[in-house]
């Protein structure tokens, strides 16, 4: 009698732990699902194409739910998770130059001849997808924080480690770089 | 927005000395769709700026893939496990069997090789008997 009691208490913690478990997942999807979109801009911004964006999300995200107990830990977890993404995709980079594998570039259209203002609009468009790409690693990173998620200068400095100050200088360059690209693109196209 | 002001404004986002307010007025003024012609350039920038926001992940997200994979794997190890002992011990069995019939084989035939012996013996005491009639006849 007093050993089948024992076996319902156990059945009843297991029970109990999956319960538990369940709820912190969508506890933890609930606090980090909010950035997917981010992170997964920041990988393509990097890795460029989709699909190898979108593995790292999913792996950036299964590192994070193993190690879920640290993330309480994290004062500010998105900015952590920026940093995470960052670093991810810096070894994938690194180890695909190793294995000597080129980058496919995002299958952007080349330019149309056609005169249409909205066609050439999205070409331009596309014109500064491709100047972003030529740029330092450091710029894009900084270009994508600030020009697209819109994060302030002392968090990207933490994202990045780097200081607020530096972060304007390479905001700047990177700014300047691609003003410039554009207005001789621009110019070209009217000769 | 006065031309003027966001000509000054352009001017602190190239030393990226702007702040994100400021930066949202850009963004308001370069999307609306009425911007000066000298300041086009912009315009390509802060619409870039924009729809790549607008891009998203379609991919879900799985947590739990890795882990169910090994438990299941863990179970399919264990059933063959379980077969292949099931089986060896069939196979023992078998050989076991195979060798008491072996020996009961051998042991047959050393009878029956006895046996023959014993034959060949009685056949030549029929000889001898033979013989012995002849002789006792002849007599």
């Amino acid at each position: 009698m007093r050993r089948h009691k024992g076996v319902k208490a156990i059945k009843r913690n297991i029970l109990q732990n999956n319960y538990k478990q369940l709820m912190n997942q969508s506890e933890f999807l609930k606090s980090v699902l909010p950035f997917k979109d981010k992170v997964f801009r920041l990988a393509k911004r990097l890795l460029v194409s989709t699909e190898e964006a979108e593995d790292a999300t999913q792996e950036f995200y299964f590192k994070l739910w193993k190690n879920k107990e640290k993330i309480a830990e994290y004062k500010n977890v998105e900015a952590f998770a920026m940093t995470m993404t960052k670093n991810y995709c810096f070894d994938r980079l690194k180890s695909k130059q190793a294995s000597n594998l080129t980058l496919v570039h995002s299958n952007y259209k080349e330019k149309d001849t056609s005169l249409d203002k909205k066609m050439e609009y999205r070409d331009s468009v596309s014109q500064v997808h491709k100047l972003i790409e030529k740029l330092p690693e450091q710029q894009k990173l900084v270009i994508q924080l600030r020009d697209v998620e819109e994060y302030d200068y002392e968090e990207i400095g933490k994202m990045l480690d780097l200081k607020p100050t530096a972060v304007r200088v390479a905001l700047s360059r990177a700014r300047k770089t691609i003003r410039e690209e554009l207005i001789k693109q621009h110019n070209y196209g009217i000769i | 927005m006065e031309l003027f002001k966001i000509e000054q404004l352009l001017e602190k986002y190239l030393n990226a000395e702007t702040t994100l307010q400021e930066e949202a007025t850009l963004k308001n003024y370069f999307l609306s769709g009425n911007v000066a012609q000298h300041l086009q350039e912009y315009e390509s920038m802060f619409g870039y700026f924009a729809f790549n926001k607008a891009e998203t992940s379609a991919k879900p997200i799985q947590l739990k893939t890795k882990k169910t994979n090994w438990r299941w794997l863990s179970v399919a190890a264990s059933v063959v496990l379980l077969f292949s002992v099931y089986m060896g011990n069939e196979y023992r069995k078998e050989q076991q069997v195979k060798a008491q019939y072996a020996e009961v084989m051998s042991t047959l035939k050393m009878l029956s090789t006895n046996l023959n012996k014993g034959n060949e013996a009685m056949a030549s005491l029929y000889v001898y008997e033979d013989t012995v009639n002849k002789i006792f006849k002849s007599k």
